[in-house]
């Protein structure tokens, strides 16, 4: 499907030089926005639009649950300073349009991408899932219960998982884990939420620098 | 180098006392296998039997092995047939009291030196070994299902395991080819401390209508290079068992992560149970899907 990208800045779900990037159209029905701030533009049929921490409606605007049009949120899931994965997280309002989903999902789904729809929450799907339990394992850690090499190991061995939860947090940066936790825990108040000590330590030192 | 050579299993009748016994003959130890449940021995022995023969059909392992293996196990519903063992690992009922009546039945059977370990996942190894009477020589060794294929093994000391004791159990473990990691006497040791949690969390996104059971797994393949999602995970070890771990988590550690969620309760009281009831949060008769 065709689209068009109106972009300012880097992307963190497209950076320079991704494929995305160059097989976009001059002008299309689908448009997708990188960095560039929202208008709405019901003659469109969607409106895609790149989030990092925060919720779609802070650009949307949101009310009272009702809420939605052709805007659509997203973002290609990043463990901070990784590459991007092949995962593009699609966020929709309660009312958001059926042919707005549709056509997000052909745009990243002929890219190649895996595509998923997400309701409109802070961490979307898998950050709210994993950043708890990288807290945990941060807060085990501390406690003492093992290595950070053991517990790696352990997930790795014992769940088959590619990495282990400590290396994947400190590889994707402890200070990115911070921002991310702590965007969940403003919006939950969860004490799993919030960021683990070696977390608060690398933010600090970030703001040191 | 261990100065372990005979090992006992208990509750050998079962999924994971039968694969453990596996990884002790195939190591070259001679290993009884003692269960109560006579018929279930016996179906654990041809089980056995079966998985060294595949083992022999895919090249990992040539006939000799094969029958030297098998004649390194020894069924028996005699706990005395125990009392020459270097090392015990039970693998009973998860429950504490019956994993406590099982040591102390076991201390006036077997030689002192004797090691005792438990497979707990989620027990106090320091509980199981109170008034066993040999407190010192009683560690965790808790095994993966399937254990005759998994290589790790979480090892844990109780409060009152010798240093000697605890050394002689991760030395055998090595020499069995396992791969031991060490860690606290704490709910969940590595594994479930970190699993049970996240999977109630995936249970408490459906809940709250973040994503379909089939995108949450999806999204956590997707991006993480998981091989199952945490709900299709849930549904085959059963949603009935992911209460039990919650309910053995929660009490001890007070996480609100670790509380079984209240659609899990809901589900269970359902009927659905995950792979072995059919339904769960996906269908394993149809394509429907449950939730958001």
């Amino acid at each position: 499907m065709a689209y068009a990208i109106r972009r300012s800045g880097e992307s963190r779900s497209f950076p320079t030089g991704d494929s995305f990037l160059t097989g976009a159209a001059e002008d299309a029905d689908t448009v997708v926005l990188l960095g560039v701030p929202y208008e709405p533009d019901p003659s469109r049929r969607a409106i895609l639009i790149e989030l990092g921490t925060e919720c779609l409606g802070v650009h949307t605007g949101e009310s009272a649950g009702e809420e939605g049009s052709n805007a659509v949120g997203f973002a290609r899931y990043r463990n901070g300073d990784d590459p991007p994965s092949d995962l593009v997280e699609l966020v929709r309002q309660p009312n958001t349009e059926d042919r707005a989903i549709e056509a997000a999902r052909a745009v990243f789904e002929g890219a190649g991408l895996t595509v998923v729809v997400s309701a409109d929450r802070i961490g979307r799907i898998v950050d709210r899932l994993v950043r708890p339990k990288y807290n945990a394992a941060l807060r085990l850690l501390d406690d003492g219960l093992a290595r950070a090499e053991d517990m790696d190991m352990a997930c790795r061995l014992g769940l088959g998982y590619p990495d282990g939860p400590v290396e994947r947090a400190v590889r994707g940066g402890l200070a990115y884990h911070h921002e991310v936790s702590s965007a969940l825990f403003v919006q939950s108040g969860q004490p799993g939420d919030a960021p683990a000590r070696a977390a608060v330590v690398a933010r600090e030192r970030s703001e040191r620098r | 180098m261990t100065g372990i050579r005979k090992v006992g299993v208990c509750g050998a009748a079962g999924t994971m006392g039968s694969g453990i016994a596996i990884v002790s003959a195939r190591a070259g130890f001679e290993t009884v296998c003692h269960d109560v449940d006579g018929e279930g021995l016996e179906r654990a022995s041809s089980q056995t039997a079966s998985f060294f023969a595949r083992s022999v059909e895919r090249g990992r392992m040539i006939e000799e092995d094969r029958d030297a293996a098998l004649r390194r196990l020894s069924p028996t519903a005699e706990l005395d047939a125990l009392a020459d063992c270097d090392l015990v690992i039970e693998a009973v009922f998860e429950d504490l009291s019956t994993k406590q009546a099982l040591f102390r039945a076991l201390n006036p059977i077997c030689k002192d030196e004797a090691i005792f370990a438990s497979n707990t996942s989620t027990l106090s190894i320091t509980q199981i070994a109170s008034g066993c009477g040999r407190e010192d020589r009683v560690v965790g060794m808790h095994f993966c299902l399937p254990a005759q294929l998994m290589k790790l093994i979480e090892m844990s000391p109780g409060i009152n395991t010798s240093d000697e004791a605890f050394e002689a159990a991760w030395a055998w473990t090595e020499a069995a080819g396992q791969n031991p990691v060490r860690t606290q006497d704490r709910p969940g040791f590595i594994l479930n401390a970190l699993l049970v949690p996240f999977n109630n969390d995936a249970i408490r996104a459906v809940e709250a209508g973040i994503a379909s059971p089939a995108d949450i797994d999806t999204a956590i393949k997707a991006a993480l290079g998981y091989r199952m999602g945490p709900l299709e995970l849930i549904d085959l070890i059963g949603l009935d068992t992911q209460i039990l771990l919650s309910e053995a988590f929660y009490p001890i550690t007070l996480d609100p992560r670790a509380a079984a969620p209240a659609l899990l309760r809901r589900m269970v009281a359902a009927g659905r149970l995950g792979r072995k009831s059919g339904r769960g949060f996906h269908d394993y008769e149809g394509s429907a899907m449950y939730g958001a």
